[in-house]
């Protein structure tokens, strides 16, 4: 087992607009990047439970050929409205890392 | 400009952002290569509402210029195009007031004279009104409500406009076009996809060309990007010869602040990089091959609107009492009780309950990531606290702090008996005026009847 933290060479999140927030989880390897795909470990689901929005508004990509995990979620409060906490939305990303991995 | 680029048409995007910098030497690189026309984004919702709702950019002007000038320069040397889009961050017509200001300043410094074009992108409220009573302005996902409420409230509202009214500028005459919002990419597809080159490699390369350097494996600062686009590949390369383009770097890129990797929604269609291959032709360019482009059934504008909240002001305060860093979340419950019956004692008689909002943020618990956050348990010695408040004044919401302190500062624990004096704030007076705030109040498209009528444009004799 690894933390997901661990084999990423990337893990960020970023507006995708002022209404969506994205994750991207980036790989330097394609056999660490096989690893992560194949274990199942991450998903709509997944992403899904950590951040509080039904599977069915997470939109989640394997990008084989940048080796990267992609997710999109709508963002939990709009860019710069009041109760905003990350206006890039930059640093939303923290409990991606500690995802378990076979 | 049709003669003699049948064979490649070479593109270049001086940096990301205008304002925020790129080499000179990588600039004069690019040059040396003689492209056929030089492009820069200059905008982005990325900054916050405050640019759209204030009239403001989110660089200073100094760095603008600065950029601005180099690109000036270089494009009249050359004789080449100068395409500008989302100037001044928002791209409303403050905006593109404040850069054609400074283009008029620096073309008189440097002697230099040229043919202008400047786009409108800040849109009519009754043309919005009109099309949103035709059924012609959809919601994109996910949107807010929207109704004729909205477009009165809103401060401003701007069209993002496609790759067309670019080209009307330069049939115009226009040899430098300084536009209002627009796509990123529209910037730099619309003179390869007329001059013949595929849509898809045409868009494609725009989407790489508009984030100047940010498509390298390493980048360092803003830079430099070029993109040389043949019949059926393009390749991408930077110019500062520090710097490489890999394969994954740059199928990498298109995941940057997309919502979706591969399918990128422009005005008059959609660019697929699902079947794009990515190879390297040396150690710092790479080959892109495959990508299509899908023409939108029905064209399309997206719009953004920022739309007053309110006025701020914020006291930051900090907590090092560890019998009340373990309390805190009952201890911000009953302050925002005191709080809220000291308002209504003082303050009734000009403002409702529902007429303001005071928020704690707290750092050093969940400031960053609110309810969101797995972390329960609090590991800090000390806790930044924000306290916000929100009301429909200056002179409000600057009261309301200072009953804030003032309920703040000696709010009992039940470990202590006597007064106590409970938050250390750094700053005198404690509260901080922020001034008006806003919020984005739109996510829709427009249907228009075409690509220009939302985007009147000037042609101006420089110098």
């Amino acid at each position: 087992m690894a933390k997901l933290g661990d084999l990423a060479s990337l893990i960020r999140s970023k507006n995708a607009g002022p209404f969506v927030l994205t994750f991207d989880i980036m790989f330097d390897e394609p056999e660490v990047y096989r690893r992560v795909k194949r274990s199942g470990a991450l998903g709509a689901e997944v992403v899904a439970g950590l951040y509080d929005v039904p599977a069915e508004d997470v939109r989640f990509f394997f990008c084989d050929n940048a080796l990267a995990i992609k997710a999109s979620i709508p963002r939990p409060v709009i860019q710069g409205d009041l109760g905003d906490a990350d206006g890039h939305g930059g640093q939303q990303f923290a409990p991606l890392i500690d995802i378990e991995i076979e | 400009m049709s003669q003699g680029i049948t064979d490649e048409l070479r593109i270049v995007a001086p940096t990301g952002v205008m304002g925020s910098g790129f080499l000179e030497s990588s600039f004069a690189e690019a040059l040396d290569r003689e492209p056929h026309f030089i492009g820069c984004d200059a905008g982005s919702t990325d900054p916050g509402p405050a640019s759209l709702g204030a009239g403001t950019t989110a660089f200073p002007r100094a760095s603008i210029k600065r950029d601005l000038r180099l690109m000036l320069i270089g494009a009249r040397r050359l004789g080449v195009p100068l395409l500008i889009g989302s100037a001044g961050t928002a791209g409303g017509d403050a905006h593109l007031a404040h850069v054609r200001a400074i283009v008029e300043e620096i073309a008189g410094e440097e002697g230099l004279s040229f043919t202008l074009a400047l786009i409108h992108a800040e849109q009519d409220k009754d043309y919005l009104k009109e099309k949103l009573r035709q059924g012609r302005i959809k919601p994109l996902k996910p949107a807010p409500e929207f109704d004729e409420a909205v477009i009165d409230r809103a401060e401003r509202i701007v069209g993002m406009m496609g790759a067309e009214p670019f080209l009307a500028a330069l049939d115009a005459g226009a040899e430098v076009v300084l536009a209002g919002r627009a796509s990123d990419t529209a910037i730099f597809a619309g003179i390869p996809v007329r001059e013949g080159f595929d849509p898809g490699l045409s868009w494609h390369a725009a989407k790489l060309l508009e984030c100047g350097a940010a498509c390298v494996q390493r980048r360092k600062t803003p830079d430099c990007i070029m993109a040389v686009l043949r019949q059926d590949h393009f390749d991408v390369m930077p110019l500062d010869p520090e710097l490489r383009c890999t394969p994954q770097s740059v199928a990498a890129h298109s995941l940057y602040e997309n919502a979706d990797p591969f399918l990128i929604t422009e005005s008059s269609g959609t660019l697929d990089m699902t079947s794009a291959q990515y190879a390297a032709i040396d150690d710092r360019s790479v080959r892109v091959t495959g990508s299509g482009f899908r023409p939108a059934p029905v064209y399309t504008v997206k719009l953004e609107g920022a739309e007053k909240v309110g006025y701020q002001s914020i006291t930051i305060g900090s907590i090092r009492d560890p019998y009340m860093i373990r309390q805190i979340d009952d201890w911000t419950g009953r302050l925002h009780e005191r709080v809220r019956d000291r308002v209504m004692d003082v303050l009734g008689g000009e403002l409702d309950e529902g007429d303001y909002r005071f928020d704690v943020r707290i750092y050093g618990k969940d400031g960053t990531m609110g309810g969101l956050e797995p972390v329960s348990e609090i590991r800090a010695h000390e806790l930044c606290l924000v306290f916000e408040v929100t009301a429909p004044s200056q002179e409000l919401a600057n009261d309301i702090s200072a009953i804030v302190r003032h309920q703040a500062l000696h709010l009992p624990i039940p470990e202590w008996s006597g007064l106590i004096t409970g938050v250390a704030f750094p700053y005198n007076p404690a509260h901080l005026e922020r001034g008006l705030v806003y919020r984005f109040s739109v996510n829709h498209v427009v249907e228009p009847d075409d690509a220009h009528e939302m985007f009147p444009m000037e042609i101006v004799d420089v110098g």
